[in-house]
């Protein structure tokens, strides 16, 4: 089905409102080119079970047998999976604890506990980001700033999800049986740490851009692939204008967790905006799980995308198979009390380029 | 302008729900049929081999006492791990007997024991059922005024 959708303000992805000013700095209004890109020096995954046995369970660094890993809450076991993520990245790098100058992480549990309980015990400056499923690239970008401009040497960026964590808080008690819609997702149990620093060899983050808040009305809570496609969609196309590149130029471009759906509405509305998106296309929410594995479209979860790009991804950046990726994580902003007041669901999606 | 917006959202979600899959309802009516069907059925034998066993119970006994065993063994499978499984399957015929209830009352308390009894279980387990409850007894309410304002006594 052909359909026309960007006729409204939000969908002139002009190039009219380019900034000038420090002019090296700043490609366009979103996107920041980076002088001195940074490296990362390190990266850390770790997934459970179910995402373990998916198709890139090879590529994580650790797959952990016990969902609860030993504790005696779900949160806590999220917990503990950030800390392993963060500090197993850390050793990655060749650093130390004290060389980490700054922690930017983040989750999707209220007030951000995951996150601020995890820094507790590593005694570094924290700041804690939410931005849902996107926060990995949001974390990554705000870093790179911060080391582009020279206050920073190295920063350690992280995201955690937790499917059980993440099903108490946004839907049912884990055990009741209840039928999802065909359409919904499932959230990863995983963990990502990367740590970026201002020297150094390996990965390099390029340019960055920073996403707008983008609603076109979805209002079911289960079908996210729909509601954060626009969101990508803004980016990316907003991406390839303010750095003048086209979807070829990539080796991959990679979105967060649209899952099957979302990255085929994607796929639409991105035809219709003159670009094609080939087979250099891939969404890590629609690759982390097996069909067989029952998963609906896929995975979704800040850990999703973050586990990926620090395994996967990066693994064949440095074997040589890609050599620029864009990469954009898709994050959906509501709550589920603002969903049963009939809000729609406001969507944004960060992103970042990757270069080796 | 917002009517701009308010248009392209519009066609947008007709487009999603254009792409989006459908879960086959003749799938679902099937399962539901089957696993209702089977728990009836499976209610229906307890009854009769607790008749079979006390043959001295009036048959309103037999009917709690068969409840009550369905009932425990939702819970237990719930404890277990596998209502949940019955349940994606299952849909309406697994969550509409009593023994629905039983999974949804159980699942909340298992999952809320973490922030202890008063705060957790005991605060959080009508979380599902809650709705259950309150409109059984509103709308039976209803339709019990219906029937003494109608009915005629």
């Amino acid at each position: 089905m052909s359909v026309t959708l960007h006729t409204g303000e939000n969908c002139h992805l002009t190039n009219s409102n380019v900034i000038s000013g420090p002019a090296i700095r700043r490609a366009g209004r979103q996107t920041v080119v980076f002088e001195r890109p940074p490296v990362i020096v390190g990266r850390m995954s770790v997934v459970g079970d179910k995402e373990g046995k998916g198709p890139l369970g090879k590529y994580f660094r650790k797959v952990e047998k016990d969902v609860k890993l030993g504790e005696k809450t779900f949160e806590k076991a999220e917990m503990r999976m950030l800390e392993t993520a963060i500090e197993g990245a850390i050793l990655d790098s060749g650093l130390s604890m004290r060389d980490v100058q700054m922690l930017i992480s983040g989750d999707l549990l209220n007030q951000l506990t995951s996150s601020s309980y995890v820094a507790r015990s590593l005694n570094m400056p924290h700041l804690g980001l939410y931005s849902a499923c996107s926060t990995m690239t949001e974390s990554l970008a705000l870093a790179s700033c911060m080391i582009n401009a020279g206050y920073f040497d190295t920063i350690a960026c992280a995201t955690v999800s937790h499917f059980a964590t993440a099903e108490r808080q946004y839907r049912f008690p884990l055990e009741y049986g209840c039928q999802r819609p065909p359409y919904a997702q499932w959230t990863v149990t995983g963990a990502g740490c990367s740590v970026l620093s201002d020297r150094g060899e390996g990965v390099r983050i390029t340019a960055a851009t920073f996403g707008k808040v983008i609603d076109f009305g979805t209002t079911d809570l289960n079908n996210m692939g729909a509601a954060m496609a626009p969101a990508a969609l803004n980016t990316l196309t907003v991406m390839l204008e303010e750095t003048d590149t086209k979807p070829e130029d990539y080796d991959l471009i990679l979105t967060g967790d649209l899952g099957k759906l979302g990255s085929d509405i994607l796929r639409d509305l991105m035809t219709e905006q003159g670009y094609f998106l080939g087979s250099n296309y891939i969404d890590c929410g629609n690759m982390i799980y097996a069909v067989d594995q029952n998963c609906y479209q896929g995975g979704s979860g800040a850990g999703c995308s973050a586990s990926i790009v620090n395994s996967f991804v990066i693994d064949k950046m440095l074997a040589g198979q890609y050599h620029k990726v864009a990469y954009l994580a898709t994050g959906a902003l509501m709550s589920p009390q603002s969903c049963y007041q009939g809000e729609s669901i406001p969507c944004i999606s960060h992103a970042v380029i990757m270069e080796v | 302008m917002n009517n701009i917006i308010a248009e392209r959202n519009k066609r947008y979600n007709k487009y999603v729900d254009s792409v989006s899959p459908k879960s086959g309802t003749a799938k679902s009516l099937w399962n539901s049929f089957w696993v209702g069907g089977l728990t009836c059925m499976i209610g229906q034998a307890i009854f009769d081999l607790y008749g079979l066993a006390f043959p001295n119970l009036t048959e309103q006994m037999l009917g709690n006492i068969t409840s009550m065993t369905i009932v425990t063994i939702a819970i237990l499978f719930t404890g277990l791990g596998f209502y949940d499984v019955i349940g994606r399957k299952g849909g309406a015929g697994s969550f509409l007997p009593i023994t629905g209830f039983a999974n949804a009352m159980s699942s909340a308390s298992m999952e809320f024991k973490t922030e202890g009894l008063i705060f957790g279980t005991s605060t959080k387990l009508f979380t599902v059922v809650g709705p259950v409850v309150v409109n059984g007894i509103v709308w039976s309410t209803v339709a019990g005024l219906i029937r003494l304002l109608f009915g005629g006594f």
